[in-house]
């Protein structure tokens, strides 16, 4: 296996079920992933498709995958592919969520990106993208307030 | 809270405010995902200060660390830099800032 591309991290005060909730809920994710334009869908069950909807009517999916691994509170794992590459495997990247209790009432978030194509533009969107998400999603569940995009 | 949420500020400033701690980061910004002997490289230093800027860096989270196989692999975690950034760059100044910083990006690149 190829080292991860990214490796994010961030603390929430929060707990592991609720910071679950943020990423995997139809209604929560859609309060403030990419200041509220995204949501996140799917039943999450391990060989389930899961989908990456613009927030509105239309519901066009922006990012399209496999749930591999699908564990509340802990850990998630599922595959990242714009919807015209879905079926390339070369195209086809790898997510992993990691929730774990860090100490008192504070969570720890591990995100890692791997098997991304060098140079794609998917690269490039999400070396600025995941930052902006997870800075959003504490500052969500720790104030309620959104991030403006 | 507000305890919390200071103390992991102040970690991140004082970890960013040293040189070798810098050079660290724009060497994982480079090339993502190093081991300490990569890192080491090109740092006319010991292993054991590498090793002690890089437990500060972790500490304030600005580097994740992965094992794979006998390996620790370092990698640049931008996400608290990105949330000092939110606190004071307001909703609307994000693009002129943008406008700015690209302007004297071309103006100083373009006197070589």
């Amino acid at each position: 296996m190829n080292k991860p591309s990214f490796v994010y991290v961030t603390y929430i005060r929060s707990t592991p079920e609720k910071v679950w909730d943020a990423i995997t809920d139809i209604k929560i994710s859609g309060q403030y992933w990419g200041g509220g334009c995204h949501r996140n869908v799917s039943d999450w069950k391990a060989g389930s498709k899961w989908e990456h909807q613009r927030n509105d009517e239309s519901g066009v999916a922006d990012v399209v995958g496999t749930v591999i691994e699908s564990k509340r509170p802990g850990r998630l794992v599922i595959t990242w592919a714009a919807p015209s590459e879905a079926a390339d495997p070369e195209k086809t990247s790898r997510v992993v969520f990691e929730i774990e209790p860090h100490k008192d009432d504070v969570v720890r978030l591990t995100v890692t990106h791997s098997e991304l194509e060098p140079g794609s533009d998917m690269l490039r969107g999400i070396s600025s993208g995941w930052p902006l998400v997870l800075s959003s999603l504490k500052s969500f569940l720790e104030t309620g307030k959104v991030v403006p995009k | 809270m507000v305890a919390y949420y200071y103390l992991a500020m102040d970690k991140v400033f004082k970890a960013l405010a040293d040189e070798t701690r810098r050079q660290l980061l724009d060497r994982l910004h480079a090339d993502n995902g190093q081991t300490l002997g990569q890192l080491c490289e090109h740092l006319a230093m010991t292993r054991q200060a590498v090793t002690k800027h890089l437990v500060l860096l972790e500490e304030a989270n600005l580097v994740a660390t992965v094992r794979r196989g006998r390996e620790k692999l370092h990698y640049l975690n931008p996400v608290p830099i990105h949330e000092i950034a939110e606190r004071w760059i307001g909703k609307f100044e994000r693009h002129r800032l943008q406008a700015l910083s690209d302007l004297k990006r071309n103006l100083e690149s373009s006197d070589e």
